[in-house]
C-alpha cells in the first residue's frame, strides 16, 4: 500500500497571523513539502491543477519534473489533471516526458475540474464535461499504446499518422487513476480500462463513496480485469496531529474556522465526525485511517491533504514529521489486515513486469492492438 | 404509500404546520398513506451548513432521502416578501435536480392576508415545475381570516383528493438508467 500527500496549491492567509504567502513563496513551499515527503518515507506526492487565483499549480509537469530531479524514490502524481480542458495530446507528451526524466516514478490522476469558467477559458463547454472526459481519455489511452494514431472525435481536430513522442518509458504508460466525487460514469470509465479509481472523500460522508467505489469494483470485475477485491482504489483524507490531542484541536481550530473550504459552517467537531478529517493524537489518526478499509475494502493508495487552511510551511513540515513517525505503524497494521489476493499498489516496475509477463504469455501470437475508438 | 409533509413554518405552534397537518389528514382520508412530517425549522442549521460544505449532516440527509423516496409530497411555506421563505427554497435547493421528477406534489402556503395568495401560482408552482414534479391543480392558501371560514376545509379536501388520485395512479419516477461504457464511448455493442 502506498501513502502520500496531495496539495491543492492554494494561497491562503494564515488566520492566526494575517500573513499571506506570495505565489513565489507558495510554489517554493510546495517543493519543500514534496522533498519532505520523501524524507519522512512517504511514497507519493501529488499536485493539483488550477488556472485561477488563489491557486498556483497551473503547470504540474514543470513542478513535478523539478521535484523528480531532487528526489530518488517519490512517485510523482497529480490530483487532478484536467482531462476535460487539456489537450489529450499534450497530456500524453508531457507525462511521457516526465516519466523518462523521473525514471518511471510517475502516475497521473484524471479529473474533470470543479471551476466552471476554466471550460470557456480553454474553449470548452461545461455541459459536455462527461463526454469530454470520455473522449479525451480514449484518445490519450490510444496515444500511449499505439505508435501511429489515426483518430477523429467530436472535440478535437482529427489526427492522421500522428505519433506522440516520447513514447512511454519501457513501452509502459503511466498508471492512471480517475478521480470523481459524484459521477458513476467516471467509476465506469476507470473500471472499463482497468485503471485506478480515486475517491477524494475529504468533504463527504463515508456512505456517499461506498456506492461509487462499490460500483467501480463490480464493473472492474465485469470487464475482466480481476475480482472486485483486485480493483485499484485510492482514498483522500486530511489530518492534523499533536502528541496531545487537545493541543491538536486548539491549534487547528482557528485554521478550520476560517479556512475557505471549511470555515463558517459546521463546527470542527461535527466536521470531523462526518468526514475523514481527523484532528488529534497520532494514535487517533492511525485508528481513524484504519477504519477506511472497513468502509471501502482493502485499498492501494492513501493520500493526505496536509498543507491546507493557511497553515504555515513550518507547521506543515512538523505535520509531515508526525506522519512519518506513524507511517511504519500504518504500513504494518494495513498489511496485517489485508485480505489475500488484493492487488498491490501499481508502480512503473510492477507494470513493466506485468507487460513482460503478458508478452511471454502470448509469445508467437500477433501483437494485440487496442480497438480503434470511433467517437 | 409514503406521504412526506414538508413544513417551513418558523413559530411553534405554526399556522403553516397546522395547514400541513390538515392537508396530510385529508390525504389520508382519500388514500392509504403513512405521513411523515419534515419540519425545516429543526433542520435550519444543517441546511445552512450544507450550503457551505456541500454535504448534509445525518438528520438533513435523512429528510432529503425521505423526500426523494416519497410517493407524494405536501409542501407548505409561509409567504415572505412575495414568495416562499428562504428556508423552504434552500431545502429544495439541496435536493438533486432530478429527485422530484414525476413526483405528485400538493403546494400550500400561509400568510397574514389573502393578498399574498397568488405567490403559490407565481412562485411556488413554477419552482416545482422546474423540478419536473407533478403539481396538483388546487393549491391551498390560508390567510389568517381563512381559519374562521368553511371554504378552507373544502379547498383542503379538493386538493388532498387530487394528490391522492395522483399518488394512487402514478408509478414511482423511473430511476436514471446506468449507461455502460461502450455506450458512453459512442460504440454499439
Amino acid at each position: 500500500m502506498q501513502f502520500g500527500i496531495f496539495s491543492v496549491g492554494d494561497v491562503t492567509t494564515d488566520p492566526t497571523t494575517g500573513v499571506t504567502p506570495s505565489e513565489h513563496e507558495r510554489i517554493k513551499a510546495m517543493v519543500t513539502i514534496a522533498l519532505k515527503a520523501e524524507e519522512v518515507g512517504l511514497d507519493v506526492f501529488a499536485t493539483g491543477e488550477h488556472h485561477n487565483p488563489p491557486f498556483v499549480p497551473s503547470s504540474p509537469t514543470t513542478m513535478l519534473g523539478y521535484i523528480a530531479a531532487r528526489t530518488e524514490k517519490l512517485i510523482l502524481s497529480t490530483a487532478t489533471t484536467l482531462i476535460t480542458t487539456n489537450d489529450p495530446v499534450k497530456i500524453a507528451e508531457d507525462f511521457a516526458m516526465l516519466q523518462h526524466l523521473a525514471g518511471g516514478r510517475v502516475d497521473v490522476m484524471m479529473g474533470r475540474g470543479n471551476t466552471g469558467p476554466v471550460y470557456p477559458w480553454f474553449g470548452q463547454d461545461i455541459r459536455q464535461g462527461i463526454p469530454l472526459a470520455i473522449e479525451n481519455y480514449a484518445l490519450l489511452h490510444e496515444l500511449w499504446r499505439k505508435d501511429v494514431v489515426d483518430w477523429e472525435g467530436r472535440f478535437r481536430t482529427p489526427l492522421q499518422g500522428f505519433t506522440s513522442t516520447p513514447r512511454p518509458l519501457d513501452g509502459v504508460p503511466p498508471f492512471v487513476w480517475h478521480g470523481s466525487i459524484r459521477s458513476p460514469e467516471i467509476a465506469e470509465q476507470a473500471a472499463y480500462y482497468g485503471d485506478g479509481f480515486f475517491a477524494n472523500h475529504i468533504f463527504w460522508p463515508t456512505y456517499h463513496f461506498q456506492r461509487l467505489i462499490g460500483l467501480y469494483r463490480e464493473r472492474f470485475a465485469h470487464y475482466g480485469h480481476g475480482t472486485p477485491e483486485q480493483a485499484v482504489v485510492g482514498l483522500g483524507g486530511q489530518v492534523f496531529m499533536r502528541k496531545n490531542s487537545q493541543d491538536a484541536v486548539n491549534e487547528f481550530r482557528p485554521y478550520f474556522d476560517n479556512a475557505p473550504v471549511y470555515g463558517h459552517g459546521p463546527s470542527l467537531e461535527d466536521f470531523t465526525e462526518q468526514t475523514p478529517l481527523t484532528v488529534g493524537s497520532p494514535q487517533q489518526v492511525i485508528d481513524r485511517t484504519l477504519t477506511f478499509r472497513e468502509h471501502f475494502g482493502d485499498y492501494q493508495r492513501q493520500l493526505f491533504l496536509m498543507d491546507h487552511a493557511g497553515l504555515p510551511l513550518k507547521t506543515v513540515l512538523e505535520q509531515l514529521d508526525h506522519l512519518g513517525e506513524i507511517l511504519p505503524v500504518l504500513r504494518t497494521e494495513f498489511e496485517a489486515r489485508r485480505a489475500p489476493g488484493v492487488a498491490a499498489a501499481p508502480t512503473h516496475e510492477s507494470l513493466v513486469a506485468a507487460a513482460k509477463a503478458t508478452e511471454v504469455g502470448s509469445a508467437g501470437g500477433s501483437p494485440e492492438f487496442s480497438e480503434k475508438v470511433e467517437a | 404509500m409514503k406521504l412526506v409533509v414538508v413544513s417551513a413554518g418558523l413559530t411553534q405552534p405554526s399556522s403553516t404546520r397546522l395547514l400541513a397537518d390538515r392537508l396530510a389528514t385529508a390525504v389520508a382520508a382519500h388514500a392509504d398513506v403513512t405521513p411523515r412530517v419534515v419540519e425545516l425549522r429543526e433542520l435550519a442549521v444543517d441546511i445552512a451548513n450544507n450550503l457551505v460544505t456541500g454535504f448534509p449532516a445525518p438528520a438533513l440527509d435523512d429528510a432529503l432521502k425521505a423526500v426523494v423516496e416519497a410517493d407524494g409530497l405536501v409542501v407548505a411555506t409561509p409567504i415572505f416578501t412575495a414568495s416562499y421563505s428562504g428556508l423552504f427554497k434552500s431545502f429544495f435547493d439541496l435536493a438533486d435536480n432530478e429527485a422530484l421528477t414525476g413526483k405528485p406534489v400538493l403546494i400550500a402556503a400561509t400568510g397574514g392576508t389573502a393578498r399574498h395568495s397568488l405567490a403559490l401560482e407565481h412562485a411556488m408552482r413554477p419552482m416545482f415545475a422546474y423540478l419536473h414534479a407533478v403539481v396538483v391543480p388546487t393549491a391551498v392558501y390560508a390567510a389568517t381570516e381563512d381559519w374562521a371560514g368553511k371554504d378552507l376545509a373544502q379547498r383542503i379536501d379538493r386538493a388532498a383528493g387530487e394528490l391522492a388520485d395522483l399518488m394512487v395512479r402514478g408509478p414511482a419516477p423511473a430511476k436514471e438508467e446506468f449507461v455502460p461504457f461502450a455506450d458512453l464511448l459512442g460504440k454499439k455493442n
